[in-house]
């Protein structure tokens, strides 16, 4: 007796039955809280600091963590203009941010940073905060440059997001035009700064830049 | 293919005067012969380059499309051009002569709202598609908002 081997049936690839991207992302809507974390192992930190002296344990815990956290800040490789290039600058040897722990990183699953460098347009706007969903939390955000903080030149342009902050919370806003490597890296370490502040619950604290 | 005399010889076909100096012609078509003029310049003036489609909004004198051939031979550049009247919207497609005109078309169409009549597929290439109105209108509001990010 003949025994049909069954034909595999391969889907056609998803993309195609869409028009564009806006309705893909329309069918595959992003988690519904995005800023989700696991809360068992605050519950933990929570019931140790209710012991008497349980505060020295989570506080010198909390010390080493954000010690960890910001000596290894993965940045995700997310270029979107020409900051892109100086971003780029930034990441190779001659600026060299490998030294502060940083290893641009190209997935967003794995990393802790999203430098937003460039002009975030309407259409790229549902994107950006799907990789922003993706990366896991703790996670931070640097703006780079004038079009991700407020819009910059195209600010009076009708397909630019007025500042990213419209879109993704940001924790580090780097002026520019774009801003130099060096500007980049002094916004990287005053997040450094904020990072080794980090709680899990409660407000994020702003940086002090050290003035004269 | 050469035309010896370009300006006559639309002069001779269609009757309109062409400005401009000869490398470089300047032609203002009625509405209605619009693809034959384009068909004319293809296959009478070998100008087989379709350079560019685009449109102007001289507000209340309407919608004027212009479209740019050149003839890479010969040195021949003619820029057609064409005024819709006011409140117009409805322009012959190009698609036939030109297979070039397709994203073109659609790129006016996105910009300006101009619909192409003929074409083969005419929707948004740049814009999303759940984009209000036609940004490079004057009428257009710089400030329309747009959910969820402005």
């Amino acid at each position: 007796m003949e025994v049909k081997t069954p034909v595999p049936q391969v889907p056609p690839p998803v993309w195609r039955e869409f028009k564009d991207l806006q309705e893909w992302e329309r069918y595959h809507q992003e988690r519904p809280q995005d800023d989700k974390h696991s809360t068992a192992l605050t519950e933990i930190a929570e019931t140790v600091h209710q012991f008497p002296g349980g505060w020295i344990v989570t506080a010198s815990v909390d010390k080493v963590l954000n010690w960890a956290r910001k000596s290894s800040i993965w940045p995700v490789t997310f270029g979107l203009a020409c900051c892109a290039i100086e971003m780029m600058a930034t990441f190779a040897s001659r600026f060299d941010v490998e030294r502060f722990g940083m290893v641009p990183w190209a997935s967003p699953r794995h990393a802790d940073l999203m430098i937003v460098s460039g002009t975030v347009t309407i259409k790229m706007a549902p994107m950006l905060r799907r990789i922003y969903g993706q990366m896991a939390d703790p996670k931070w955000v640097v703006s780079m440059g004038s079009c991700a903080n407020s819009g910059g030149p195209f600010r009076h342009g009708y397909h630019v997001v007025k500042g990213v902050d419209r879109v993704v919370p940001v924790d580090v806003y780097v002026p520019g035009c774009p801003p130099t490597p060096d500007a980049l890296m002094y916004g990287l370490l005053l997040l450094q700064e904020q990072v080794a502040e980090f709680h899990q619950t409660g407000s994020r604290p702003r940086p002090t830049p050290p003035g004269d | 293919m050469g035309a010896a005399d370009p300006r006559a010889l639309v002069r001779d076909r269609f009757g309109l005067d062409a400005g401009g100096a000869p490398p470089r012609l300047s032609v203002e078509v009625p509405l209605d012969r619009w693809v034959d003029f384009a068909r004319f310049a293809k296959h009478d003036l070998g100008c087989h380059y379709f350079s560019f489609l685009t449109a102007v909004d001289w507000k209340e004198q309407g919608l004027e499309v212009l479209y740019r051939i050149e003839n890479l031979d010969d040195h021949l550049d003619i820029t057609v051009r064409t005024k819709l009247g006011p409140d117009a919207v409805r322009c012959p497609s190009l698609t036939d002569v030109y297979r070039g005109a397709d994203w073109m078309e659609r790129e006016c169409y996105d910009m300006f709202g101009i619909t192409f009549d003929g074409h083969p597929d005419l929707r948004r290439i740049l814009l999303a598609q759940d984009w209000d109105g036609h940004p490079l209108r004057k009428a257009y509001a710089v400030d329309t908002p747009h959910a969820p990010y402005r």
